[in-house]
């Protein structure tokens, strides 16, 4: 048993932890926040020609073959600093689905050019629902000859406004089980038919509607094998599960560090209020939320790298840190006071990521069913 | 990183278990006594058990060979204490006393004859200790405490009262914290001694708790008069000892064994009973609380799973220590409080009643979870630490 990190896995951290403060500070966080496109195509590239993209991608698709573990290491940092842009839905979301389930011709086109930073991806999963179920997937795609004309709407689907492909779940058999009648489609953006509308969601973290309005596809740009997007999907969303995770626990750690030094700092009474207990004993309670959701996750990230069986592990992840964060994020809130509710102040934006992240990719109850099921109850 | 024990840690693990099967007697089972639960039967059924666990050299196991421990590491301890808090053998708080904060203290500060005079037997499970720490009047702020130790030719003359003396009146000795200095600030006046219960003018009063249990005790001291040689350590210097002692053994998985232990009771119960007609694990709040209390409990774990890791990879804990018995002992609480929720009418029945369910456990477990988080360290004193030392938050 080891649960150190590698010296190189403390390099990568510690690199990252560097670069981010100096090419990604909060003026620049807000304003791509602000922003429509919600990224800065100059800290994109930098990030390219660092390796970031490709770090877990294998090397003959670009990727410097590293492994999950080493991704969610990186992604830790990105929450820690809060990197806006479409790392999470081109890196996790996109290019994993192509890696597991991709041709040969799809893996080397798409991965390398991830790899080198020249190209966006998202997944479209969600529905009107918001849920992560086989039956909730309306979107329909309907063959005639060699195309596929795909209707539906997708909802809260990452970076849409800006990817250059979507990898879309569509529904294209129309008599068996909801989870053996699914098919992911690379979709270029592009096509005609496809309206993009970006939400205003609390993170201002470009979720998306994407309107389907008799969209063709033809059927080389299937991924995976027909009628078989499902399993594929389950997959990817554990992987996910966990990798926001990741980020979840950065974002903990950076509400804990800003908490504690405001603690040292803010003087009330002739003292610093970390001097008083309950400001004492709020610190301690985060501290033990981000220790806790820092080691269940690098439990799930190991699994999932090795290849074992993860169900159990990413639920406990996802379902602990779901809630962690959320708990810590208030702590910290409440320790900075009034100040920490303007919106110069910092504390916000991990806030509304901690609400965020919480519902993405199965929410706490959404992962204690998969955790009962496999506590055999 | 590397979660997986290795093949030589995994047949340990499993020799523990199948040792364990063999050798618990029944009749322990049926007893059924937990923390604070003990009775003259259990007492004399886990002494004997420990020292069988002391012929195979684990009563003691980080003790080196020579005074018989394993010299097991740190890893193997882990599993080892896990097994035995799981499955629920007859290794008592006393052990954890006399072993791992005597037996330890005695290996880093005691003299040679000391060290030859006792941690041999506390190792085969033949002498154990009660812990002399807390007073009335010295709880939560221990280094106040007034208990005096005055120097006089070649002995020491003992006078005071300590309180919370758990099997003070079963103890071969008492681990005496006394002041030895009057003058001096609190925290250096303070001496460690090593005090024969059998030594004329110690009274030891029992206090029941309110699982109706005599566990623990008022110990008056009224001119005891000890021999020089029993202070341990450096006169003056009782509180640093004690306080670094205590620091190496904190991993205490025991508790987070015990709630996975409690865990499994409960899945148990609702695969098995129905109500209004439909099984207890079919309903969806039972099955969400449960795996929230899993993923607890997983959590727990490998808080404590760190804390051996770092000292096997040869670093010293800090704030791991307390932050891994807090949150056990709050998941302990919850728990208890789980059971009680699931079990309903059933959860208040003691052992003895008719329609008990598994021998009362529940009901048991929410009158100690009123403990677990006081005793050892109140747990708002172990969030002070986390705070100070962890996050190095100003004490004023």
């Amino acid at each position: 048993m080891d649960l150190g990190l590698t010296e190189e896995q403390e390099m990568l951290k510690k690199s990252a932890r560097e670069f981010l403060i100096k090419e990604c500070p909060k003026k620049l966080v807000r304003e791509l926040t602000a922003n429509d496109e919600g990224y800065s195509p100059e800290l994109w590239k930098k990030m390219a020609d660092l390796g970031w993209m490709g770090l877990a991608y294998p090397e003959k698709y670009g990727g410097s073959g590293g492994s999950f573990l080493d991704l969610t290491i990186l992604l830790e940092e990105m929450g820690y600093n809060i990197v806006p842009g479409p790392f999470f839905s081109t890196v996790v979301l996109g290019g994993l689905t192509i890696l597991e389930a991709g041709n040969e011709e799809q893996k080397k086109r798409c991965l390398e050019k991830i790899s080198k930073g020249n190209l966006i991806v998202s997944l479209a999963l969600t529905e009107l629902d918001g849920t992560y179920t086989a039956p909730s997937i309306k979107t329909a795609a309907k063959l005639k000859d060699d195309t596929y004309t795909i209707n539906g709407i997708k909802l809260f689907v990452a970076d849409a406004n800006i990817a250059d492909y979507v990898l879309v779940l569509a529904r294209t058999n129309f008599r068996a089980k909801p989870e053996k009648s699914l098919t992911i489609f690379l979709v270029d953006t592009k096509s005609p038919g496809i309206q993009v509308t970006v939400l205003k969601t609390m993170a201002r973290d470009k979720l998306c509607e994407v309107v389907f309005n008799d969209v063709s596809v033809h059927k080389v740009d299937i991924v995976g094998q027909l009628n078989q997007g499902w399993p594929v999907i389950e997959n990817i969303l554990k992987k996910a599960a966990v990798a926001k995770c990741a980020e979840m626990v950065g974002g903990a750690q950076a509400s804990l560090d800003m908490a504690v030094n405001y603690a040292k700092e803010r003087i009330q009474f002739g003292r610093p209020i970390g001097s008083f207990q309950a400001i004492q004993h709020y610190c301690a309670n985060m501290v033990t939320d981000v220790d806790g959701s820092r080691f269940i996750t690098y439990k799930a990230a190991w699994t999932v790298g090795e290849g074992l069986s993860c169900d159990m592990e990413v639920s406990m992840a996802k379902a602990f840190v779901g809630d962690a964060f959320k708990r810590v994020a208030a702590l910290a809130h409440q320790i900075f006071g009034a100040i920490g509710f303007t919106m110069d102040h910092d504390m916000h934006l991990y806030f509304r990521r901690a609400r965020s992240g919480e519902v993405e990719f199965g929410d706490v109850d959404y992962h204690r069913k998969i955790i009962a099921n496999q506590l055999g109850l | 990183m590397n979660f997986t024990f290795s093949k030589e840690e995994e047949a340990f693990r499993l020799e523990v278990r199948d040792w364990i099967a063999h050798e618990v007697p029944p009749k322990w089972h049926e007893i059924d006594a937990w923390l604070w639960e003990e009775t003259d039967e259990s007492w004399d059924i886990s002494r004997e058990f420990q020292r069988k666990l002391a012929n195979k050299g684990w009563l003691a196991p980080a003790y080196p060979t020579e005074y018989g421990g394993a010299n097991m590491g740190h890893i193997k301890r882990l599993i080892l204490a896990e097994e035995l808090a799981y499955y629920f053998a007859p290794v008592g708080v006393e052990t954890e006393m006399a072993v791992n904060w005597v037996g330890m203290a005695l290996l880093h500060f005691g003299n040679e004859k000391q060290k030859k005079d006792y941690v041999p037997k506390i190792a085969r499970g033949e002498i154990v200790f009660c812990i002399g720490y807390s007073e009335p009047n010295s709880g939560s702020d221990l280094a106040s405490l007034q208990a005096s130790a005055v120097e006089k030719g070649d002995e020491y003359i003992i006078n005071g009262q300590k309180i919370w003396c758990s099997f003070a009146h079963l103890a071969d000795y008492c681990w005496l914290a006394a002041r030895t200095d009057t003058q001096a600030p609190k925290h250096q006046g303070i001496s460690i001694f090593v005090v024969d219960m059998k030594t004329p003018g110690i009274t030891v009063r029992p206090l029941i708790n309110i699982l109706d249990r005599h566990s623990f005790n008022e110990v008056f001291f009224d001119d005891v008069h000890i021999p020089k040689d029993n202070l341990v350590g450096v006169k003056n210097q009782g509180w640093y000892q004690v306080a670094m002692a205590l620091d190496f053994e904190r991993s205490n998985i025991q508790t987070a064994a015990g709630n996975r232990k409690l865990l499994d009771i409960l899945i148990d119960f609702v695969k098995t009973t129905k109500r209004d007609g439909k099984w207890l694990s079919e309903d969806p709040i039972i099955r969400n609380e449960l795996a929230a209390m899993a993923t607890e409990i997983e959590v727990s774990r490998m808080m404590c799973y760190r804390i051996a890791w770092m000292y096997s990879a040869g670093m010293h804990s800090n704030y791991e220590s307390s932050m891994g018995m807090l949150f056990a002992s709050e998941s302990f609480r919850r728990i208890a409080d789980l059971g009680a929720r699931i079990l309903g009418y059933y959860g208040l029945l003691d052992q003895d009643s008719k329609w008990a369910v598994a021998r009362g456990r529940i009901m048991r477990t929410c009158l100690a979870a009123l403990s677990i988080g006081v005793g050892g360290g109140t747990n708002e004193i172990q969030r002070n630490i986390i705070a100070m030392r962890g996050l190095g938050l100003p004490r004023k």
